[in-house]
């Protein structure tokens, strides 16, 4: 291939999609993104996504190159939105789940003990409902609408085309290089991948301030809390094998508004803004895959890290493509 | 060996399918575990629309039987209900019944589980009742038509191993035809290897596997720890004494005189 001249069709344009065409784009491909619908939007799943740049918190029970990768992302992100905060994330429990606390950072690296002054410093409005945490000083987190947008806009303005049409991405790899993109919806073309639903909500809070993510250790139900500035946080998100169907159950409504309330009980006074429900694309081992047959590469299985791992698998992706470097996440080749 | 309604269960270990980081490390975690019985939550993992059922490929896929479960019902009417939707969905008589009594410490409601099971087993159910050691609801089980008991350890998810072992040995002894298995509460293999020393027939785990930083090391040291028990509680363990008793003689030693 000629990387200058080449011309390269994503299908899909969630976060996945976008993230390939921008690395696509940087070598000097020529890039038509395709989706179904006006995107970005709610039909994929990153319009849901948490935006948690976490890959340290992400070791507590994710494969290791969900660590190492991940630790591109905030930087990726920084360079094309300018949504991501550096404020790291804490990570607590209530007294008596201590016991998940001690074992959430046996598991994980990056980060630093803190006790009831410190969390009282780095979040006030936590002073004196927690007594000892943990700090990951060097994650990140930023806010995945604006982060998409900005990345369109970026590409737009570089010259990448979109176009909305229901694209089969076989078609358009009859006739050059097509990406696909289309996470859980490309489950008929994809064998091994399944859905593991989420479920989220949008809360307006004018009565807490938060700085940055938190996640709430719970045995069952660990839950977290992004806030999106101007009093809008970020409620989730449950895990069930299976796919999603289109509303909320009661059950992780509560187990949601709970976390919110054993947080800090103003959240009882919050406004409900918006419920999101979808499924997250994923192979077993929950690691994401990439796969060419021929003109026809696929990306895809980001399951809850599509933020955090998009950047280096789209770098694989180019790399692939201009460099014919395997990549590592590759499990799957053919001519 | 005791049979769990006709079914030999040699392995001696049923695993929970919930809480690993993925499923491959699930299905890792059975390899290695060499259990027999995989236990499925019909709430907790949708099975009837088109993405679960990857799930249930996968558990099928184990090779091992499965027995579905009611966790997380609280109220008879929840748990019949339930064990009506597993039945359809997984094609077996098999229920695990749980009736949570106390949302803290999960602990069954007894009085709940007995008419559940009742219902259950007149239903054409096989039950396996998770309940506490009580010999006198462990008799009313039996009576509403268990073959099988399934006596907690310590409350679910705790870790704690075995409370109250004067309640399970006396279990045991009250019921020498009825298949026991320590269902809940065990942390390590050396709990589950003495619930096998006390002649208990299975264990069954879920968090301790699961919730391990090595989900399939710990499954294989599980099914080490219970086949070490199998084997001692058949080898007939000699009887604990007070005094010390010497295995070699003392006669001719120069201290006797």
């Amino acid at each position: 291939m000629t990387p200058n001249t080449a011309s390269v069709t994503v299908i899909g344009a969630g976060v996945a999609g976008l993230c390939t065409a921008r690395a696509l784009l940087d070598r000097g491909a020529q890039v038509t993104v395709i989706d179904r619908h006006a995107a970005p939007g709610p039909h994929a799943c990153s319009w849901w996504a948490g935006g948690m740049l976490a890959p340290f918190c992400e070791g507590e029970s994710a494969e290791e190159p969900v660590v190492r990768l991940g630790q591109e992302a905030a930087d990726w992100w920084a360079r094309r939105t300018g949504s991501v905060q550096r404020c790291g994330s804490l990570v607590i429990s209530p007294a008596r789940d201590r016991a998940e606390l001690a074992r959430f950072a046996k598991r994980t690296t990056g980060h630093s003990t803190v006790d009831q002054n410190a969390i009282a410093a780095l979040e006030p409005d936590l002073a004196g409902r927690f007594t000892s945490g943990l700090y990951f000083a060097q994650e990140a987190h930023l806010s995945p609408r604006t982060a998409l947008a900005d990345l369109r806009a970026g590409l737009v303005a570089d010259g990448c085309t979109f176009q909305i049409a229901d694209a089969r991405p076989e078609d358009h790899a009859a006739r050059g290089l097509a990406i696909d993109c289309r996470g859980f919806a490309a489950r008929d073309a994809i064998a091994d991948l399944r859905g593991v639903k989420g479920e989220m909500l949008i809360l307006s809070c004018p009565d807490v301030s938060l700085s940055r993510p938190i996640r709430l250790l719970h045995p069952r139900a660990p839950l977290y809390i992004v806030p999106r500035g101007d009093s809008i946080f970020m409620l989730g998100a449950t895990m069930i094998e299976g796919r999603a169907g289109p509303h909320i159950t009661a059950r992780a409504l509560l187990q949601l508004l709970s976390a919110a309330y054993a947080l800090h009980p103003a959240f009882a006074e919050a406004e409900v803004i918006e419920v999101g429900v979808d499924s997250r694309p994923a192979f077993a081992d929950n690691l994401p895959r990439i796969r060419r047959n021929g003109n026809l590469i696929r990306l895809n299985g980001l399951f809850r890290h599509g933020f955090l791992l998009a950047p280096a698998a789209a770098r694989m992706v180019a790399d692939l493509i201009f460099d014919n470097q395997m990549p590592e996440v590759m499990d799957e080749t053919a001519a | 060996m005791r049979d769990f309604y006709g079914t030999a269960l040699p392995g001696g270990l049923m695993l929970g399918t919930a809480q690993y980081p993925s499923p491959a490390i699930l299905a890792d975690a059975f390899r290695r575990s060499g259990a027999s019985v995989a236990t499925v939550s019909l709430r907790r993992e949708s099975g009837q629309d088109r993405a679960g059922q990857d799930f249930w490929r996968l558990i099928s896929d184990l090779g091992v039987r499965v027995l579905p479960n009611t966790a997380g019902c609280h109220t008879v009417k929840e748990a019949v209900t339930t064990a009506h939707m597993a039945r359809e969905v997984f094609d077996t008589p098999w229920i695990k019944l749980e009736v949570i009594g106390d949302a803290d410490t999960l602990q069954p409601d007894v009085f709940g589980l007995v008419e559940a099971a009742r219902i259950l087993t007149a239903d054409g159910f096989q039950v396996f009742p998770y309940t506490t050691e009580d010999l006198v609801v462990a008799d009313r089980l039996l009576d509403a038509g268990c073959e099988v008991l399934m006596p907690w350890g310590a409350p679910i998810g705790s870790g704690l191993g075995l409370n109250n072992i004067f309640g399970l040995r006396a279990l045991r002894a009250h019921f020498p035809d009825v298949p026991l298995v320590i269902d809940a509460g065990l942390g390590l293999p050396s709990q589950a290897a003495h619930a096998m020393e006390l002649g208990f027939d299975a264990v069954l785990l879920n968090t301790a596997v699961a919730a391990a930083g090595d989900p399939a090391a710990m499954a294989e040291a599980f099914a080490l720890a219970i086949r070490a028990g199998q084997l001692a509680a058949h080898a007939d363990p000699m009887e604990p004494r007070d005094m010390a008793a010497p295995s070699t003689p003392l006669l001719g030693k120069a201290f006797l005189g």
